[in-house]
């Protein structure tokens, strides 16, 4: 859970970068000004740049220790191998961190950097669910799905739809994109996560597990929504002419990432979640002839 | 039902990646360079071609605002104490109609004629956190000057389109940076990524014949040789406006243009 914080805050620090426009204020990497942790004059984006490295070293020394402390202690051989996952996902994180700036910013490496950075952060989410004691220790109550398509789908789907939209997102921050598709998106994103949640919260209200993610679900995504609308005023509509990024800017867009960080680790939790309390109705999976057999 | 619905969602999933690939063709600028040759001086650079000056003409004029020009945009200094200073914002400079640092460059008519790059430098300076000046014209291959005379770090990053970017650290009492850019490029943007409110453009051309109007909107371009010429003005914000003119020997001729406040 810790880890899963600190991959928060890391996110945060990243838009802080970003929005302020403080992402090649330190132009070497690995080291920082020719150092790997001396202290930099702390002015203007090299605040911002210094201070997002350091978070994200420490988050890389964290996801070390749990991966090495899982693969002492773990039983569970799937968990093992996510505990490697998320150290592997950090260090990729980290070297796309590099080539960003080495390669000054070229949108699609800026925004694999951000969208790996999110994806670490719902694995570190995951993995604080699954080593929770609850998880550990409930027998979950199971109820078959058999409507069409099936929560799990849509789960999945909700997942989908808010990787296209963080990849939309970062590709207009990095000004590889304009700001229509990720707006366009946008609907498409409040559509199937409302379906989402409407029929998880309608359907599966007795289960808490799958009734908690999906009603926060649904309350992130009318935040998120509303965090847009203002970063599209704060950044497009009234900040065009800047003469440099302005406060309701950087806090509309940063809340706005760091709610959408919430989001997806959200989703996933719920997905997670119903994969083990709604699986699919088991009848379903068998063949139409054989059912067809059965009947007659 | 069941299958229709499956399709729809796979449908729906394809349609989202069409709109991805959409909207990645929609790309704004194309950043792809090849970077061996951007910074390197032309290597063998042909002889130029002489011009006699007892024929060379003269364009000169003044560039207006026509309109009520924005107020300009608050700086806010304060995130680096070492930054004291004017804090306005300096994309669209009017002072009395006249319009400041317009670059102004002959586009078209001297043909294949080149031109010697000089050797002097053209120097670009940090002071009080700002670019001085805030727009530079610079011959292709010649050397440009960049120095710090802030008590704080500066980087220095040109995002260019069709030169090779770079993006450099310079601590305040270190020595100059010198670089080149070896390709032609109008309204190239240079920024510091420390102190955000930090911008100029440089504009490389290959010839001589370039000049930035001043605070009275003035500008002026010596030496021409005889000829047809096609004027370019450019504002950082206003975009470009271009003048046909026809000078004689000698002649100096007096070019005016103005920009529309709508432009902005």
């Amino acid at each position: 859970m810790f880890t899963a914080c600190a991959a928060f805050v890391v996110i945060t620090a990243g838009a802080l970068v970003t929005s302020n426009d403080a992402g090649l204020s330190v132009p070497d990497w690995p080291t920082s000004f020719g150092y790997l942790v001396k202290v930099p004059h702390f002015v203007g984006g090299v605040r911002y740049e210094w201070s997002h490295r350091m978070v994200a070293g420490t988050l890389v020394t964290l996801t070390l220790a749990i991966a090495m402390w899982t693969l002492l202690v773990e039983r569970r051989r799937w968990m093992r191998w996510l505990a490697v996952g998320a150290f592997c996902t950090v260090i990729v994180q980290a070297i796309l961190g590099g080539l960003t700036v080495l390669l000054f910013q070229p949108p699609a490496v800026s925004t694999a950097h951000a969208t790996v950075a999110q994806t670490f952060f719902c694995i570190a989410v995951a993995i604080a669910l699954f080593t929770g004691r609850k998880w550990v220790e409930e027998q979950p109550r199971v109820e078959f799905d058999s409507r069409r398509p099936s929560l799990v789908t849509l789960t999945l789907l909700s997942i989908f739809v808010l990787y296209v939209q963080l990849v939309l997102g970062g590709m207009f921050r990095h000004h590889g994109m304009s700001w229509w598709p990720h707006v366009v998106n946008a609907v498409i994103v409040a559509f199937v996560l409302a379906w989402t949640a409407i029929r998880a919260i309608s359907v599966y209200s007795q289960i808490e597990a799958v009734r908690r993610p999906a009603i926060v679900m649904i309350s992130l995504l009318i935040t998120q929504l509303c965090l847009g609308f203002t970063a599209f005023l704060t950044r497009v509509a009234w900040g065009r002419d800047a003469a440099q990024p302005e406060l309701p800017m950087v806090a509309s867009t940063v809340a706005h990432v760091a709610v959408g960080a919430l989001l997806l680790a959200t989703t996933v939790v719920l997905a997670i979640q119903v994969w083990r309390h709604v699986p699919v109705a088991f009848e379903e999976r068998v063949p139409e002839a054989q059912q067809d057999a059965s009947a007659a | 039902m069941n299958k229709k619905t499956g399709w729809g969602i796979w449908a729906s999933m394809l349609a989202l990646c069409g709109l991805l690939l959409t909207a990645a063709c929609n790309k704004k600028e194309n950043t792809e360079q090849s970077s061996n040759t951007m910074s390197q001086p032309a290597a063998t650079a042909p002889a130029a071609t002489p011009i006699d000056p007892a024929t060379a003409a003269t364009v000169n004029g003044t560039v207006k605002f026509d309109g009520t020009a924005a107020k300009p945009s608050k700086i806010d200094m304060s995130q680096d104490p070492a930054c004291k200073g004017a804090n306005e914002a300096e994309n669209v400079v009017v002072d009395g109609g006249d319009l400041a640092n317009v670059f102004v460059y002959v586009k078209d008519g001297l043909g294949s004629r080149t031109f010697d790059v000089p050797a002097a430098p053209v120097v670009l300076d940090q002071s009080g956190c700002k670019y001085h000046p805030h727009v530079l014209g610079v011959m292709a291959g010649q050397t440009v000057q960049i120095k710090n005379d802030d008590q704080t770090t500066h980087n220095i990053h040109p995002t260019p389109k069709d030169n090779r970017e770079w993006n450099e650290s310079q601590p305040p009492s270190s020595p100059a940076i010198e670089k080149n850019f070896a390709r032609e490029e109008i309204m190239l943007p240079v920024k510091c990524n420390q102190h955000p409110w930090m911008k100029m453009y440089i504009n490389v051309v290959k010839n001589p014949f370039y000049a930035v109007t001043d605070k009275s909107g003035k500008y002026e371009i010596k030496g021409l040789p005889p000829g047809d010429y096609t004027i370019a003005f450019v504002q950082e914000k206003l975009g470009e406006q271009d003048q046909k003119v026809t000078v004689g020997p000698k002649e100096t001729k007096t070019v005016d243009q103005s920009f529309k406040a709508g432009g902005e």
